[in-house]
């Protein structure tokens, strides 16, 4: 079965590649941008489940990226990556619509863990659609 | 005066120095501060005092002495109008005798003797009489000596009295080698023929009026004549004849007083008084202790009362300057002591802030490292077994686990920097030490220790943060266990500290520490487990004490153990708006 489609969002090229390859080790289709403006011009061509955003990025910040997400009519979960003890701007990003937030570093397992829930309720969104 | 007033002025501006963190306070300042306070105080009130003595003391002698020495004129007035009335009394009989009788009567002596015996049984002192003639002969004497046909006209008496009627001299020793005195009163009749009967007194008399004065011992009375010479015998001051000792100024008839320094330099009150219708003068002599005996009693009266009220003053300006200076000291402690507290939170805040921007700098790397390394491990897992494999594995993990140790600092590093986000409730602090022991239970089952509740069942419910306070309660005793080698005993216990403050003790049988250890264990970075502590524990504990409004102590003593006493306000300030 294949996995959920991830986009993930984050200036630290090293970091994201790493994780993209260990998830797609794991079956997920995994696409990386890095940076806010590349991440929405990836969004015009590639619809993805969940998108996992790093709040913190030069440019365009998670926070602006995320406000632009819950304006596209796919409307991908957000998981947002959060620097330790930043876990008021997780929050905020929550009630700005994000599905959940995770702080940094992080483990993979948990990581999956959220990124299938996340994917689980978008596909029951769209079966309600 | 002024320049103290600005020592001290200086001296306070020392000790409000902003910025002095009390490292090395001197007493030395508090000293010279006492010291001063003391001075001017002294002399603010000494001075003023000193003088109203002074001038009271000046108004009350000059008012007693009058008082007192009044009564002693009164008896020299008095003692000499005795001898007045004493030789005014002779001189009448003898003017009596003078008149009364004709010259021939006078001159016939059975006559004279029979007169002589009557005038001795009225009046006490005669000791003889005589007719003495115009021309200086004495013409009948009556009397123990053989004076008649004595020629008196040269003498220096006989001219006076012819010039003024009578004469009284001076006390001397004549021809009889006692002491006497010589009454002489001329009679003259209407033809112009005149004579002078003389007679002698004996001047023992003199010695019984002085001794009806009834002075005391150490006091004396004496006649003297105008050139000072004594009249009668002194106690004191020589015999009769002799140069009186005691200088007299008679300046007037009226008796005076006068104050003078004796022959052996003994204070005197010396009242004199001069006779009238002779050259005598009476005198008086008294120490003037003895006159003054009441002013001298007052005086030291006076004089206890002033020290004693000089003493009272100087003790109550010591003991109050005593207490105002420890206030002002306890003062400067307290601020000190904020100064300290103020300069460790900054110190705090800025590591915080050193610490938050290096967490954030090393978890990015830190992330990478550990995603890279996921990811290797991953690679090797969906690998086929291949030389090596175990070993890259174990590299691996140790890489992992690296990481994770780095993760844990990070992690602490942040939560010391994060911004306290205080939550408050009402709290049982009992219960909640209970909920932090059970997350320790498997620890202190698996090493042997012993924890011993002392909880008071009492203790008020206070309003703190829950959270918060198991980190504190948390961080403590993972330093008693830390402190604690093998077996071990904790003792925790909660009190009533005050109306405003519960405490919670936790003490350990644990190997303690070091005075130096002690003074810097809430410094951050600060720690003695070389290997795996941060050094931010009780730097956080700390913090998150001071920041819901408690305070905390630590007693410790090498090989002994540690006691953390924790207090907590009961009502938190951060809970009122």
């Amino acid at each position: 079965m294949e996995g959920a489609r991830i986009l993930l969002v984050d200036d630290e090229v090293e970091f994201i590649s790493a994780l993209a390859e260990r998830l797609e080790l794991r079956d997920f289709v995994v696409k990386t941008a890095n940076n806010g403006e590349a991440a929405m011009r990836m969004l015009a061509e590639f619809v993805p489940q969940v998108v996992v955003l790093d709040l913190k990025m030069p440019g365009l910040s998670g926070i602006d990226v995320l406000t632009r997400i819950r304006t596209l009519p796919q409307r991908p979960a957000v998981i947002l990556l959060t620097g330790f003890g930043s876990k008021n701007d997780g929050l905020e990003g929550m009630r700005l619509g994000a599905f959940d937030f995770l702080m940094k570093p992080i483990d993979i397992n948990a990581l999956i863990e959220k990124i299938n829930e996340a994917a689980g309720t978008i596909a029951a969104a769209d079966q309600v659609q | 005066m002024v320049k103290w007033l600005r020592s001290l002025q200086a001296l306070g501006t020392d000790l409000k120095k902003p910025g002095d963190h009390g490292h090395g306070e001197t007493p030395f300042r508090y000293r010279l501060l006492r010291r001063n306070l003391i001075l001017i105080m002294v002399l603010v009130t000494i001075i003023p005092l000193t003088l109203m003595a002074v001038v009271n003391f000046l108004q009350y002698r000059k008012a007693l002495t009058s008082e007192i020495i009044q009564p002693v004129r009164g008896l020299t007035n008095k003692s000499r109008h005795s001898f007045e009335v004493f030789l005014a009394e002779r001189l009448s009989t003898v003017d009596f005798i003078s008149s009364a009788y004709t010259y021939d009567q006078l001159a016939d002596e059975n006559a004279l003797r029979r007169l002589f015996h009557a005038a001795k049984q009225e009046f006490r002192g005669f000791v003889d009489i005589g007719l003495i003639d115009s021309r200086g002969f004495q013409v009948s004497y009556v009397g123990p000596y053989d004076l008649k046909g004595k020629q008196y006209s040269e003498q220096k008496w006989f001219t006076e009295v012819q010039i003024r009627g009578s004469h009284i001299s001076d006390v001397f020793l004549g021809h009889r080698e006692f002491p006497h005195i010589v009454l002489a009163v001329q009679h003259m009749t209407e033809t112009g023929q005149w004579w002078v009967v003389r007679a002698t007194i004996d001047t023992a008399i003199f010695d019984e009026l002085i001794h009806a004065m009834s002075l005391g011992f150490d006091s004396d009375a004496f006649l003297i004549n105008r050139d000072g010479i004594l009249q009668t015998d002194s106690k004191f001051y020589g015999r009769v004849l002799e140069q009186c000792q005691v200088k007299v100024f008679p300046d007037s008839m009226e008796s005076e007083i006068a104050e003078r320094t004796g022959p052996r330099g003994q204070e005197l009150v010396i009242a004199h008084s001069s006779f009238l219708n002779s050259g005598f003068i009476l005198v008086v002599v008294m120490p003037r202790a003895q006159v003054l005996r009441a002013w001298f009693t007052l005086k030291s009266e006076l004089f206890y009362l002033f020290i004693g009220s000089v003493l009272i003053i100087v003790l109550v300006i010591i003991r109050l300057t005593g207490k105002m200076v420890q206030r002002i000291k306890d003062a400067d402690e307290r601020r000190q002591s904020a100064f300290r507290e103020l300069e460790h939170t900054h110190k705090l805040s800025s590591i915080g802030r050193l610490a938050a921007g290096v967490a954030h700098e090393i978890n990015n790397p830190l992330a990478i490292i550990d995603q890279k390394t996921g990811l290797l491990k991953d690679l090797i897992e969906r690998r086929e077994e291949f030389d090596l494999r175990d070993k890259f594995m174990s590299q691996i993990e140790s890489v992992l686990k690296a990481v994770d140790r780095c993760r844990t600092v990070t992690h602490r590093l942040l939560g010391f920097a994060r911004r306290m986000e205080v939550d408050i409730e009402l709290l049982n602090i009992n219960e909640l030490i209970k909920e932090v022991l059970g997350f320790l239970e498997k620890e202190f089952e698996f090493r042997n220790i012993a924890i011993q509740l002392d909880l008071l069942e009492t203790l008020p419910q206070i309003d703190s943060d829950r959270g918060q306070l198991q980190q504190v309660f948390l961080n403590i005793l993972t330093n008693a266990f830390a402190a604690i080698e093998k077996e071990g005993r904790i003792i925790i216990s909660t009190a009533n500290r005050d109306a405003e403050f519960i405490a919670v003790a936790i003490k350990d049988d644990g190997c303690g520490m070091t005075e130096q250890t002690r003074e810097r264990i809430f410094e951050p970075f600060f720690t003695t487990k070389k290997d795996y502590g941060t050094g931010l524990g009780l730097s956080i504990t700390y913090g998150i004490i001071k920041k819901l409004g408690g305070d905390v102590d630590v007693e410790s003593q090498q090989n002994i153990g540690t006691t953390f006493i924790v207090y907590l306000p009961r009502k938190s300030a951060m809970a009122e708006p």
